[in-house]
């Protein structure tokens, strides 16, 4: 048998990998997110924000925070596996982990565990700017508030993984982000209350999944929220669940990856 | 008999309806060194490509030391390293981290891979690049690489996929060298090759494979007992306007100081030598005219 501590080690020697990988390149991984939040807070938060007012009773610039950490975590997240993932695939270097006695699920969580390591790094850097220009900040559930940001990052890198599976070319892994991430996240109470928008856009909003996972961050971190806690945690969870059996299906079936 | 490798009835069938092996049946017994010759798209990758877990099958059944990789893929590719054709690593590693990273993939601890790492990439000649970026590597180092990655584990079976394809001769000799010192310490070589004279210097048992069936699989030794004829290029000392005729011994004029003589297996080139000589034509030097084995390659692949 392959022994529990010789996958263990095979899954510890992939996410050092995973994780070495994203912090070598920490100029292209790292600092923009820290570079393009900070510009959010300068022009929507300390320029724009203050005559916005305030949005759920809240100044205008702390509201943002909780959008903005999790917009981060959820661009890094996916990003990180799906270049990491179609990375090796275009390298070929996958087939140094098809050739191993590693199990596909070792495999999956190695690369997951690379992109919920950058996702949440990338959080608490976003965090650390945001005091710069809130300093009185104060995270209201802490342990909500790192479920939230843990279960995020496992989720958008699971979608990553998949994204990257189907991935033939280097395009491919930029119009999923590009086309249908990006404006949901926008869409998806990071900039505003949906009790601001009318009845028909708000009932629209509910539909819109980033919603839940905005909202709920922000519930961990401000105690405010527009959607109901409990059914957002139970979507999200049931979602890694659906994904991660999705994830093991294409591995173990090879799609993608094996002739 | 104990055999490193056993495949039965193996079938693929790609996605494109292309039939790349048409139901092999291959054994190769402990400690052999093994070439699996054929043409380009005969089916030798595919056939490697699912023994290494890189290739699905569509029907058939692999063991690697009486191991099925239905049953238990992971033990089997514990005993099993392969060399593949194509570079397989990432480009801006280091090579220290790429060749301890595969070991790690092993489950082979990080202190325990530095020191393997160490010990095979000094054999391969490899350490002094350790620290440089793979993608800045030669063609030759970067095959040594590859090979140094497939040794990590200390692997029962080593496959090689074209390991000498674009490396220049003196490399290719030293990594001859160095896999038979391997095959000497009990490791089981398969080899793929289109150098045929490699098959013929390194290996002991041979099969030839020819549009996803294979059409030979024996002996080095009994395949060149089979030629009835061999080529032999005779420089000659004087040039002459026309190929001597002499019974037996068919013969062409290539040029006038180069005679190419057919000598069938039950004549004696001496008698050649003499009955040249009754001519008042004398011979410098003498080679074979081709490769040997790349004639009985051309014959089965032709069938």
């Amino acid at each position: 048998m392959y022994r529990r501590k010789e996958i263990f080690n095979s899954l510890i020697t992939l996410s050092i990998k995973e994780i070495r990988r994203f912090m070598r390149i920490w100029v292209q991984t790292l600092v923009p997110p820290a570079v393009t939040m900070s510009l959010y807070f300068v022009i929507f938060g300390s320029l724009i924000g203050p005559r916005i007012g305030s949005m759920d009773g809240l100044d205008y610039i702390q509201f943002m925070i909780p959008g903005l950490i999790m917009m981060s975590v959820i661009t890094n997240s996916y990003a990180n596996v799906t270049s990491s993932f179609y990375g090796v695939k275009f390298q070929r270097s996958i087939e140094e982990l098809l050739v191993s006695p590693m199990p596909n699920w070792a495999i999956l969580l190695g690369f997951i565990i690379g992109g919920v390591s950058r996702g949440i790094l990338i959080g608490f850097i976003v965090y650390v700017v945001s005091l710069f220009f809130y300093p009185a900040f104060e995270v209201v559930n802490p342990g909500l508030t790192l479920l939230v940001l843990f279960l995020t990052a496992i989720l958008f890198s699971l979608m990553g993984f998949i994204n990257a599976v189907f991935a033939d070319s280097f395009d491919d892994i930029s119009i999923i982000p590009t086309f249908i991430l990006t404006p949901l996240i926008y869409l998806g109470g990071v900039f505003y209350s949906i009790n601001i928008l009318p009845e028909f856009w708000r009932n629209v909003s509910m539909v819109n999944p980033m919603l839940y996972v905005v909202n709920t961050f922000r519930e961990g971190m401000l105690g405010v929220s527009d959607v109901s806690i409990p059914f957002a945690l139970g979507m999200i969870f049931s979602f890694i669940v659906v994904f991660t059996v999705v994830c093991l299906y294409l591995l173990n079936k090879g799609i993608g990856i094996r002739q | 008999m104990s055999y490193a490798l056993e495949i039965s009835n193996l079938k693929k069938i790609y996605a494109n309806n292309i039939v790349a092996l048409n139901g092999i049946d291959l054994k190769v017994q402990e400690g052999d060194f093994f070439a699996l010759l054929g043409p380009n798209g005969a089916g030798k990758s595919s056939t490697i490509g699912i023994v290494g877990s890189l290739v699905n099958k569509s029907s058939g059944s692999v063991k690697i030391f009486d191991i099925d990789i239905d049953d238990n893929f992971s033990e089997a590719k514990r005993l099993l390293g392969v060399v593949a054709q194509e570079v397989n690593f990432g480009n801006f590693e280091k090579v220290i981290d790429i060749v301890v990273t595969q070991g790690g993939y092993y489950g082979i601890p990080l202190r325990e891979a530095l020191i393997k790492a160490e010990n095979v990439m000094k054999r391969l000649g490899l350490w002094d690049k350790r620290n440089d970026q793979a993608r800045t590597l030669s063609g030759g180092y970067k095959r040594r690489l590859m090979i140094a990655k497939a040794l990590i584990h200390e692997p029962k079976l080593l496959i090689l996929d074209e390991p000498t394809a674009g490396v220049d001769i003196e490399l290719r000799r030293e990594m001859w060298q160095f896999l038979k010192e391997i095959n000497d310490s009990g490791t089981t070589i398969i080899l793929t090759t289109h150098y045929l004279e490699e098959a013929e210097q390194l290996c002991k048992n041979i099969a030839i494979i020819d549009h996803g069936e294979i059409v030979e699989n024996t002996s080095m030794k009994d395949l060149l007992s089979r030629l009835d004829v061999q080529g032999f290029v005779l420089d000659l000392n004087k040039p002459i306007n026309e190929a001597p005729i002499i019974d037996g011994f068919p013969m062409r004029l290539d040029d006038p100081t180069t005679l190419v003589a057919a000598v069938s297996k039950d004549k004696n080139i001496n008698e050649l030598f003499k009955l040249l000589s009754e001519k008042s034509i004398q011979v410098n030097s003498m080679r074979n005219e081709s490769n040997r084995l790349e004639e009985l390659f051309i014959e089965m692949v032709k069938r």
